[in-house]
């Protein structure tokens, strides 16, 4: 168990490295001057050359990419130049969008998608599970960003419920704070929700036709209790896996939904960043958002093992 | 043809996929009015007998913007869904064939790829290039990777087993002759299936990227940059979404519907579904 929890930590910081490699690299290949972008046309040669000298720009692309990373270690993620501020605070103040955003939305989902899952599966055939699928298949069809214009429309604007949009800081007024999130965590949840009923439903019919569930029919249970103690338990571990890849996608997803309700999360700060060209903000945003998709993987994959020792053991040397 | 008509949900899928396919090529030389005819004195009509679907902000025949449109999202997703194929299932059958370093090597590859949301991709790209088409084609395409890569050498390691893959390796065929003439062919239709997922997968995600702006720029339209321009006055003018949004539901769904019929049709043994939406 140790020997596999080192190898995926292993594995973990080997991804992030790369991952920092290929986005600095494809940053750096860029065509155009931050420096000359930033002061714009006219500016003198000097000027251009002098602010060149002040981002780093004159030090070669080594010594910059590994003065990047090792100021990651330390939490300094550089100096943004058209913020003027430091990348690693842009962030911090964005993310306490974002991450609740993507969380409420993976709470939803789980709450919504899996019980109807279980519903279908234990309705398989019946016009319920029909309906339950048919659902689920337009669900996974809806684009999540218009799904929230539409729950803008109906309870924002139609019933007046909810906030249409914008967000008020943790700080000043946590209730309003969760109330601005509502809309759009659900719809980003609509479509993981859908997905997840679906495999839910898929793994537990694969689960139910099994000798153990038998066996358990066979000492007594009724088909109801056997499929709840025996057969949800196996059943989840597929829908563990594909949970944790959701998770990473709703956090890019944040970015998109974010436009709708105009909050100011990752997204926002991303795309002025890059009409800006900011590079250093645009390489620090982009490592922590891979952060957080390869930290799911990775925490997965572990939850995955502690569940099923079958795993450990095969995938230990 | 039987075939067919045996998996209704395959006839409808395909049959209402290819109506919008009709749809957006008719746009290349025909629209009910010209795209760029901008009649600032009849915007923001309903759906009437002149112009079936309204007008927008700007005057223009809503009709004529959702078939141009449709022709964009169905490009851009088809042309990531080529670069996913064309890369993904060359790796997966090396993978497949060859093992031990090779493998290791490609799926190493993939799970760093599967680090990267078309999102992030598409971030970096427009960074570098600016936004644009070619940008959603790449970041969807380079997310397709890996996906392919996965079906392609699952298919493979299955059939590689069979006896007369080993029949072929005895008669002195190479590994890239037997992944060529006795793989590729034989996980072909898994590669239609997912070829179709990742079609609707595409059309999701060009949606997403160009509604952010990352995508279609004008003066091209897709349905994601329909949603963009009508973002400002949804409020007031909801019509204006809730058309380009119905249209990308409908046309997810044909291809999913065709997807799932292709599945049943082609290979009973592979009924079940967990494909993931990027986001």
């Amino acid at each position: 168990m140790t020997a596999f929890i080192i190898r995926r930590l292993i594995g973990f910081a080997v991804t992030l490295f790369l991952a920092a490699a290929a986005i600095f690299a494809v940053l750096n290949v860029l065509p155009g001057d931050p420096a000359q972008f930033t002061l714009g046309l006219n500016a003198s040669p000097r000027a251009v050359e002098q602010l060149r000298a002040q981002m780093g720009l004159d030090r070669p692309a080594l010594e910059r990419f590994f003065e990047w990373v090792f100021g990651m270690l330390h939490g300094d993620f550089g100096q943004s130049y058209t913020q003027r501020a430091p990348v690693a605070k842009l962030i911090w103040e964005r993310v306490g969008v974002t991450i609740p955003l993507a969380l409420m939305a993976m709470v939803i989902s789980a709450a919504v998608g899996l019980p109807l899952g279980i519903l279908a599966a234990r309705r398989r055939g019946k016009p319920l599970d029909t309906m339950l699928m048919v659902l689920a298949q337009t669900g996974i069809a809806i684009p999540n960003f218009w799904f929230g214009m539409m729950l803008t429309l109906v309870f924002a604007v139609g019933l007046r419920w909810l906030p249409p949009g914008g967000f008020t800081p943790w700080q000043e007024n946590p209730g309003l704070a969760f109330r601005s999130l509502i809309l759009p965590s659900l719809a980003l949840a609509l479509p993981q929700a859908s997905i997840l009923a679906r495999v839910m439903r898929t793994a537990l019919v694969d689960v139910t036709g099994q000798d153990f569930i038998r066996t358990a029919r066979a000492k007594g249970l009724t088909l109801g209790e056997a499929v709840w103690r025996h057969g949800v338990r196996n059943a989840l571990l597929p829908v563990l896996t594909i949970m944790g890849l959701q998770f990473a996608f709703l956090i890019a997803g944040t970015i998109i939904v974010e436009n709708v309700f105009y909050l100011p999360g990752l997204g926002r700060l991303i795309y002025t960043a890059v009409s800006e060209r900011d590079l250093v903000l645009v390489q620090g945003a982009t490592i922590i958002l891979v952060l957080a998709v390869t930290a799911t993987m990775l925490v997965t994959d572990l939850a995955y093992a502690l569940v099923d020792p079958r795993l450990r053991e095969r995938v230990a040397p | 043809m039987r075939r067919l008509l045996q998996h209704p949900s395959l006839a409808f899928g395909l049959g209402a996929t290819l109506l919008f396919v009709i749809a957006g090529l008719a746009s290349l030389v025909w629209t009910p009015y010209p795209i760029e005819q901008i009649n600032v004195a009849r915007r923001f009509l309903g759906p009437s007998p002149e112009h079936w679907l309204g007008t927008d902000n700007l005057g223009r025949d809503m009709l004529a913007l959702v078939m141009s449109g449709t022709f964009t999202s169905f490009r851009i997703a088809a042309l990531s869904v080529l670069i996913g194929a064309g890369i993904g299932v060359p790796l997966g059958l090396a993978a497949a064939v060859w093992g031990g370093a090779v493998e290791w090597v490609v799926l190493r590859l993939t799970d760093f790829m599967f680090a990267f949301p078309a999102v992030i991709v598409a971030i970096l790209i427009a960074t570098l290039l600016g936004p644009g088409d070619a940008n959603a084609v790449i970041a969807i395409g380079i997310f397709n990777i890996p996906v392919f890569a996965r079906v392609a050498r699952g298919g493979a390691m299955s059939i590689n087993t069979l006896d007369f893959v080993a029949a072929a390796r005895l008669a002195g065929l190479g590994n890239a002759a037997i992944a060529l003439r006795h793989l590729l062919p034989n996980i072909t239709s898994l590669i239609i299936v997912q070829g179709t997922i990742q079609l609707s997968l595409g059309i999701l995600a060009e949606a997403g990227l160009s509604y952010i702006g990352l995508g279609t720029q004008p003066p091209a339209t897709s349905l994601g940059l329909m949603l963009r321009d009508a973002q400002g006055m949804f409020l007031v003018h909801p019509w204006l979404t809730i058309v380009p949004g119905l249209a990308i539901v409908f046309i997810v769904i044909a291809l999913n519907l065709a997807g799932d019929g292709l599945r049943d049709a082609l290979d009973p043994r592979l009924r079940q579904g967990t494909n993931d939406v990027l986001a």
